[in-house]
């Protein structure tokens, strides 16, 4: 797992409790967040700024719903690769533009061998089995076994849910 | 459903969007857009369900909270059931259905590196079930864009 940095201040955390549904649709967001929450809109766009730099914040923006995009199937490829090679193969896959997120996980023998994770949507399961043979080709024989696994259905859906502590 | 305006806005607001006073008449102007017509498209595309959030996208992982993958085997005479059991769990945050043995896949979203533990014990016994957890040990790569 990743590094742990310092952990937000109690006034971050309620400039993300205040936002992590969205931002207020009004003509000037920052400043109805911090008349909420009793601050100026300065302090929200300075601390949201120091947020986005130190990269607690990814980025801002929409957030769009695969599903409702046209982009109707989802294939989760998973692929078993031989560790010497992973670094060098999993940067490869990452970097092929229909990627949109790829990870080493660990393996869990027997019922799970693979140890690369790489998400691949399209419109239809044709599209999502072309970009597959794509990433297979790119795995050659550095790759023992490999699967896809179809998202039939979205369970729930929140995001991130966190406390203003 | 979705018009070639819709189209540009979720393809071109994706990130980017300032952080400043009037942060919707910046983003429209580079849109060739009204701000009110912005706003009013971006309140459809949410009511709708097309944008599932307009604003800031957090990574937990920088926040001293996890993330982390995990899947169940489940039995599909139990299906409802476990559904409505795992979506109770507060850091359950998504939860997709997939073809595999394997058939549950969720996310736990927690705000501190041991609160993946404690929900899997918990999930784990309200559902009977075991977790397996996939922890990311590297990320190759992230781009939450997607084009419309």
């Amino acid at each position: 797992m990743t590094t742990v940095t310092p952990a937000l201040d109690a006034i971050d955390r309620r400039i993300v409790a205040a936002t992590q549904g969205g931002l207020p649709l009004t003509p000037h967001p920052y400043a109805a967040i911090a008349a909420d929450l009793g601050f100026d809109e300065a302090e929200v766009i300075t601390r949201m700024g120091r947020m986005l730099a130190g990269g607690q914040i990814r980025r801002i923006g929409a957030v769009p719903n695969h599903y409702l995009c046209g982009m109707t199937a989802n294939g989760m490829t998973v692929w078993d690769v031989d560790d010497a090679q992973i670094e060098r193969l999993g940067g490869q896959v990452g970097a092929l533009e229909f990627v949109t997120h790829c990870y080493e996980r660990p393996r869990a023998p027997p019922l799970w061998p693979y140890n690369l994770f790489a998400m691949v949507h399209g419109a239809n399961r044709a599209e999502v089995f072309d970009k597959t043979e794509r990433i297979k080709a790119l795995l050659g024989a550095s790759c023992r076994a490999s699967d896809i696994l179809f998202s039939t259905e979205i369970l729930k859906k929140t995001g991130l849910r966190i406390g203003a502590g | 459903m979705l018009d070639a305006i819709d189209r540009r806005i979720i393809n071109e607001l994706q990130g980017g969007v300032p952080l400043s006073h009037a942060p919707y008449a910046e983003c429209a102007a580079r849109l060739g857009l009204s701000e009110d017509e912005l706003l009013a498209r971006l309140g459809a595309l949410l009511k709708s369900g097309a944008l599932t959030r307009f604003g800031p996208l957090f990574n937990v992982d920088r926040m001293g909270g996890r993330f982390c993958l995990c899947a169940m085997a489940v039995p599909e005479a139990r299906w409802d059931e476990v559904v409505a059991a795992v979506n109770a769990f507060a850091e359950v945050a998504h939860n997709y259905r997939r073809e595999h043995a394997l058939n549950m896949w969720f996310v736990l979203a927690v705000e501190t590196p041991h609160g993946i533990a404690a929900a899997r014990a918990a999930i784990a016994r309200a559902t009977g079930l075991e977790v397996h957890l996939f922890p990311k040990l590297r990320e190759f790569f992230i781009d939450f864009r997607v084009s419309a």
